[in-house]
């Protein structure tokens, strides 16, 4: 491939790689010979869990910063759903038509995460990841414990998508074209906007945030604008997962539920923005069918052996698997895994930047 | 070295690029800056000497803002910005470069070039890829042409020489509108010819463009500055025209004398 470089603006069908339009048909063929529960309990699931891990992997990935809070913004998302809509419980449910229920829950979500973000984005590492772990266990006790708002224990039940154009949205193949529109429409939005001045910008600080500084960039802005984004994106995927559940309780928040979000990320891969899908796929797929091969205790093991597996024999996670098995094989091009700057040196590159 | 009356005399004549008041810096024990009184013209030129560990670098730290002084003020322009961030200071018209490269290695040369460019203009925060008549894109390519690397525009940072890297860091420290630039060591470990191309870079830089230039090659030093500020054990203590310096005894005594004192 030659180096087209960053800032060309052509683009052309012949840079689409076989392996995206095989997929793209795969995915939209899917509905076709998969059963409901392979459209609904797999398909839709993965994509609902790899939109969240998306929103982590966008701040992991490129901005340097592992929030655990990016679940629990997915669900302020989801109990603003039942709060400010309807639900079946007699608690709140104002009744709000779907669509401004909608905007407000993306956006109050999305306010959310700017909030962690600015709380958070002048710790580094070890401490940015223990206060979004503080704010996760925080709200997760306080939704527990009130129930003025959030119904206490119970939650909320009966929180549907609206019937439009004749259509029940919570129908296994409409939702999950649904859900995957949602899901293409961010993996296509955080994937174009890596390359963009915010995106390059953000990845330059995450390499080094005082050289940015010396070049006039306002670091701890630049964070919290990338926390905001965040939020929109699981703020969206918290509305599709109470619609996908029908309900929201303590219990769809909980930290264990944020670890297996840090997991499916890492296990798929932070370097670019189809490994929360893989990771979501390998997870959702283990949750269901390990069970048959071992007892239900025993899965959680399975998930930390895997996880385990692979930080420590692929770093970059699934797609960093996937790389090796490509340069092995001598793909043509790499419009899949990465773009114009994949260095051919090195097999776990995906066109992000380095981390130094 | 002007008193603080003085001081604040010149500074409402706004001739003054950069004013330091008492300025120190602590470092838990040790005094790597201590009660430095320091003033630049606009446009001046300015070398900055002292043996290792004398607290050069530190100067430029508190100058930048990349660490915040112990005690004093910092003025740029006329303006107190003691108290803003580095990131205020830089879109004043500040610009600097490290004493140890720090680059985006990850990134090409034309993308490092053109964030420097951006940092300083609004834009930052746009979700678009540039376009090809971007107007800090088209600035990166004409640095870059000016620090002679346009034929590796498209390499990763990674991949370059040294000196190259060194051409680099320049470059960042050129891009937007600047009014005053740090030069930390810029030719350290350069080739002979990179050092007289440097020297051609330095001297061909538009006469609003002031500079402070830390450099242990006095042939360098001293053929693109003014005016050389001498510093030992974080103080100053001498200033003057090239030649003064160079035939100052004390200066001798210590550059000479005790050549190999690596504080
Ligand atoms: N971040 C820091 N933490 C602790 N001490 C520091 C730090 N930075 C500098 N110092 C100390 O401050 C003193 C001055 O250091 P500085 O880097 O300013 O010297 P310099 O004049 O730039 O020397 P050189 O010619 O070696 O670059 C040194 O004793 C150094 O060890
Ligand atoms: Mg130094």
């Amino acid at each position: 491939m030659d180096s087209r470089g960053l800032f060309s603006g052509s683009f052309s069908i012949k840079d689409v790689h076989p392996a995206i339009l095989i997929t793209a048909v795969f995915l939209v063929a899917y509905p076709s010979f998969a059963t409901d529960f392979f459209i609904f309990q797999i398909g839709a699931y993965s994509l609902i869990l790899g939109t969240i891990a998306l929103s982590l992997m966008m701040l992991a990935g490129y901005g340097g910063m592992v929030s655990l809070a990016q679940l629990t913004v997915a669900g302020l998302a989801a109990y603003l759903m039942a709060i400010l809509g309807d639900n079946s419980m007699g608690v709140m449910g104002l009744g709000w038509p779907w669509w401004l229920t909608v905007i407000v829950s993306v956006l109050g979500a999305a306010l959310f995460s700017t909030f962690i973000g600015a709380v958070s984005v002048r710790t580094e590492g070890i401490y940015t990841i223990m206060i979004t772990l503080a704010v996760a266990v925080a709200f997760f006790y306080f939704v527990r414990q009130n129930y003025v708002l959030f119904n206490g224990f119970t939650g909320f039940a009966g929180v549907e998508p609206p019937t439009l154009f004749g259509i029940y949205w919570r129908d296994p193949v409409p939702f999950y074209y649904l859900t995957l529109t949602v899901a293409v429409g961010f993996f296509g939005a955080v994937y174009y906007c890596a390359r963009s001045t915010f995106g390059l910008a953000l990845q330059a600080i995450r390499d080094n945030p005082r050289r940015m500084r010396a070049l006039g960039f306002n670091v701890t802005l630049h964070r919290i604008v990338a926390y905001f984004f965040a939020g929109v994106i699981a703020g969206f995927a918290g509305v599709l997962l109470v619609w996908f559940n029908g309900r929201v309780s303590p219990g769809t928040i909980g930290v264990d539920v944020a670890i297996d979000i840090l997991v499916i990320a890492v296990v798929g891969g932070l370097r670019h923005p189809v490994g929360p899908f893989l990771g979501a796929i390998a997870f959702v797929l283990l949750e269901n069918f390990a069970i048959d091969l071992i007892d239900r205790e025993r899965f959680n093991m399975v998930i930390g052996t895997a996880f385990l597996l692979v930080v420590l024999f692929s770093p970059d996670g699934l797609l960093g698997l996937w790389n090796r098995f490509r340069d092995k094989f001598r793909f043509r091009g790499n419009a899949l895994l990465g773009d114009e700057r994949v260095s051919k040196n090195d097999p776990t590159s995906t066109g992000s930047l380095e981390k130094n | 070295m002007p008193g603080t009356d003085a001081l604040t005399r010149l500074q409402s004549t706004g001739q003054f690029a950069l004013e330091l008041e008492a300025v120190s810096r602590h470092f838990g024990a040790l005094v790597a800056l201590a009660d430095v009184n320091m003033s630049v013209k606009a446009g001046e030129r300015r070398a900055v000497l002292g043996s290792n560990g004398a607290g050069k670098t530190t100067l430029f730290n508190a100058i930048t803002g990349d660490f915040p002084t112990t005690t004093g003020r910092v003025r740029l322009f006329g303006e107190d910005v003691t108290d803003l961030p580095s990131h205020e200071r830089i879109r004043r018209g500040l610009r600097r470069t490290y004493q140890i490269s720090l680059l985006f290695n990850g990134l090409t040369v034309l993308d490092n070039t053109y964030l420097a460019c951006r940092g300083v203009t609004r834009g930052r925060f746009s979700l678009r890829r540039p376009k090809r008549d971007d107007s800090s894109l088209e600035l990166a390519e004409t640095l870059l042409q000016a620090v002679h690397l346009d034929d590796v525009k498209d390499k990763q940072v990674a991949e370059l020489s040294y000196g190259q890297q060194r051409q680099l860091e320049i470059a960042l420290a050129l891009s937007g509108a600047p009014r005053l630039i740090l030069f930390d060591e810029p030719a350290a470990g350069l080739s002979p010819t990179e050092r007289t191309l440097l020297v051609e870079i330095l001297q061909s830089l538009p006469a609003h463009i002031g500079f402070i230039i830390i450099e242990h090659d006095m042939d360098v030093a001293l053929k693109v500055s003014e005016r050389v500020t001498m510093m030992h054990n974080g103080r100053i203590f001498k200033e003057g025209t090239p030649e003064e310096i160079e035939n100052d005894s004390e200066v001798q005594e210590l550059y000479l004398g005790q050549g190999g004192d690596h504080g």
